[in-house]
């Protein structure tokens, strides 16, 4: 055909990689570009940066000297505090993934990207690539706030590592449900409301706040197989270095790690099928 | 040469909504082809579809040989679209948005920036270039919209409604670039609901409405389709408006006298008859009968699209003979 060979000797100085190399490239050229928009969103830096450290503050000493008393004997409650607040900032913080998108949609870029040559899943996988280095600077923040209120590491940095990497990870899985509900509502006042009210319960009947054992019997079955709580309790034992009482790191990893892998595995594929089709 | 753009019998509902009831044309290569028809009739679904974005129903749409719904990705690296609402983005800025569409399409970072650096010149937003595009005006912004478009140097183009929202000047601006495209061999579909942008711009035009081609021609020859050239004659009062109509009747023309009573016009159809205007207007003046005003009028593509379409176009035609004028923003977008 003669119009393919013309259009190819026009474009000599474009290359795009196949397979795997083209996800990766076009990934990565996503991610730069939602990374750079992020300075420029003074809404979503005082929502990311702001808001971890004021819960921090109120919680420490609004409720801290009420909620500290039924901590176990020895435990600070900013030490009981940091991790949980850890995991709520990073679930409420995966929500800018669903208002993100249905932005793109409501303005158009989607159909940019769809027009254009490349590969199909990269403009998720980019937006969560960056999300996830946005909820790293998010834990970041939280923990020299929590250093002020008188968190430590006491497992050493190690183990401080991998209570980021766990909380990140498992941020990231929630982007991807997320890049559901953003593509679902299409637009930015829905997504915000439709990614954001069913957190509520979803991190305060957990263990992040109160010790589970404080509520009542029907809430307890809730709260006690809920992730939240299984990822709060997990970067709680990896910020002090030590198992809960009568577990296991095998014990506690493994769930989380379960829900992390069968979170992302039932979304993402979803996610991206949802996208071929908006 | 084949055609570089054949749809055939497209069809596509939105639930019950039939967007398109099977739409067939063909676009030449290196010709500007005018989808015109009013809001909702179709329009925006065809370009979708023909830019891989939407699946059709039924039919099948081909842009240079290729099958939009199995050889998407073939399609997109020939294309470029350039929305009704601009599609980039307002948080980077132009030169951003322009080295992005670059890498993804291949480009290294140098070849990206140096596309950049040309297409901002060559749209006049050098300046701009380091500026958010979220601080752009409408027409800068559509600028930048066509010239991320155009990043892959696509041989074919879809404008899907360029200027609507656009002041006059840009509006003006963008077809002269639009042409210059089209001189440099691009092949351009472009959807509008502007009759006199078609008419600008398009070697043909494609007239939809409710989902299906009403007519297809040039501008020439739907003009000449609705009807040839008529006298028109203005007058002071409708007692002399009523003489002359009378006087007229002893001529023979070649259709019945149009009297339009409340502009106190009188309308002769004479098609291609100069000596029978000349005779109308000697034969009133012979009766002194005081004649305000007259003129050999050709039908409009205004008149074309009511004629089809039984809709009043987009905007009435000194509605838009104002704007070319005057800074007034589009009244007529919404029809």
């Amino acid at each position: 055909m003669t119009t393919t060979q013309t259009v190819t000797q026009e474009q000599p100085l474009m290359k795009r990689p196949r397979g795997m190399a083209a996800i990766w490239h076009d990934s990565r050229i996503i991610a730069w570009r939602n990374l750079v928009q992020l300075p420029r969103t003074p809404g979503l830096v005082i929502f990311t940066l702001i808001q971890p450290v004021m819960f921090v503050l109120l919680f420490t000493y609004v409720f801290g000297g009420a909620i500290g008393k039924a901590l176990p004997p020895g435990t600070t409650y900013a030490q009981f505090l940091i991790p949980g607040i850890m995991v709520q900032t990073i679930v409420f913080g995966t929500s800018a993934t669903a208002v993100g998108l249905a932005d793109d949609l409501q303005k158009g870029i989607i159909d940019r990207f769809k027009s254009l040559p490349i590969s199909r899943s990269a403009v998720l996988t980019g937006r969560i690539m960056a999300d996830a280095i946005r909820l790293t600077a998010v834990a970041s923040v939280l923990i020299i706030v929590g250093y002020v209120v008188g968190f430590r590491f006491e497992g050493g940095l190690g183990f401080g590592l991998l209570m980021v990497l766990t909380a990140v990870s498992f941020g990231a899985a929630m982007c991807w449900v997320m890049a559901n509900i953003g593509m679902a509502v299409k637009d930015v006042e829905t997504a915000q409301t439709a990614g954001f009210v069913w957190l509520f319960p979803l991190t305060f009947i957990s263990s992040v706040f109160t010790p589970v054992y404080t509520m009542p019997g029907w809430l307890q079955v809730f709260a006690r197989n809920n992730p939240v709580t299984l990822v709060a309790n997990l970067l709680r034992s990896f910020s002090v270095g030590q198992v809960l009482p009568g577990a296991t790191w095998t014990s506690m990893a493994l769930p989380v790690a379960l829900w992390v892998i069968g979170i992302t595995a039932v979304a993402a594929p979803l996610a991206v099928r949802r996208y071929r089709r908006v | 040469m084949p055609p570089i753009i054949t749809v055939e019998n497209l069809r596509k509902s939105f639930g019950e909504t039939h967007a398109l009831a099977g739409v067939s044309f063909e676009v030449e290569q290196g010709t500007v082809l005018g989808l015109l028809g009013p809001n909702g009739a179709g329009k925006t679904t065809v370009v979708r579809i023909l830019a891989t974005l939407l699946r059709a129903d039924e039919g099948t749409a081909q842009v240079a040989g290729f099958d939009v719904a199995t050889h998407p990705n073939h399609v997109r690296s020939i294309i470029g679209l350039t929305g009704q609402y601009a599609a980039v983005d307002e948080k980077l800025t132009g030169a951003e948005n322009l080295q992005m569409v670059g890498r993804l399409l291949g480009m290294s970072s140098a070849t990206a920036r140096d596309r950049s650096a040309e297409l901002l010149e060559r749209f006049d937003l050098s300046d701009a270039g380091t500026r958010q595009v979220g601080t752009y005006s409408g027409g800068m912004r559509r600028r930048v919209d066509l010239a991320v478009s155009l990043v892959g140097r696509p041989s074919v183009l879809f404008l899907d409604e360029p200027t609507t929202g656009l002041d006059p000047a840009s509006r003006l601006e963008l077809w002269s670039i639009t042409r210059e495209l089209v001189a440099d061999g691009t092949t351009v579909l472009l959807t509008t609901q502007y009759l006199d942008e078609a008419d600008e711009l398009a070697d043909r035009i494609v007239v939809i409405d409710s989902g299906k081609v009403i007519e297809e021609g040039t501008a020439d020859e739907l003009k000449d389709r609705t009807g040839g050239r008529s006298l028109v004659i203005e007058f002071a009062t409708a007692e002399q408006l009523s003489a002359a109509a009378q006087v007229l009747e002893t001529l023979t023309v070649a259709g019945a006298v149009n009297r339009i009573e409340a502009k106190l016009i009188l309308s002769v159809p004479v098609e291609q008859d100069t000596a029978l205007a000349a005779r109308a207007i000697s034969e009133i003046s012979s009766a002194e009968i005081p004649i305000v005003d007259f003129h050999l009028h050709r039908p409009s593509l205004d008149d074309v699209f009511l004629t089809l379409t039984g809709y009043s176009p987009a905007s009435d035609s000194s509605d838009q003979a104002d704007s070319k004028q005057t800074t007034k923003p589009s009244a007529g977008i919404a029809s």
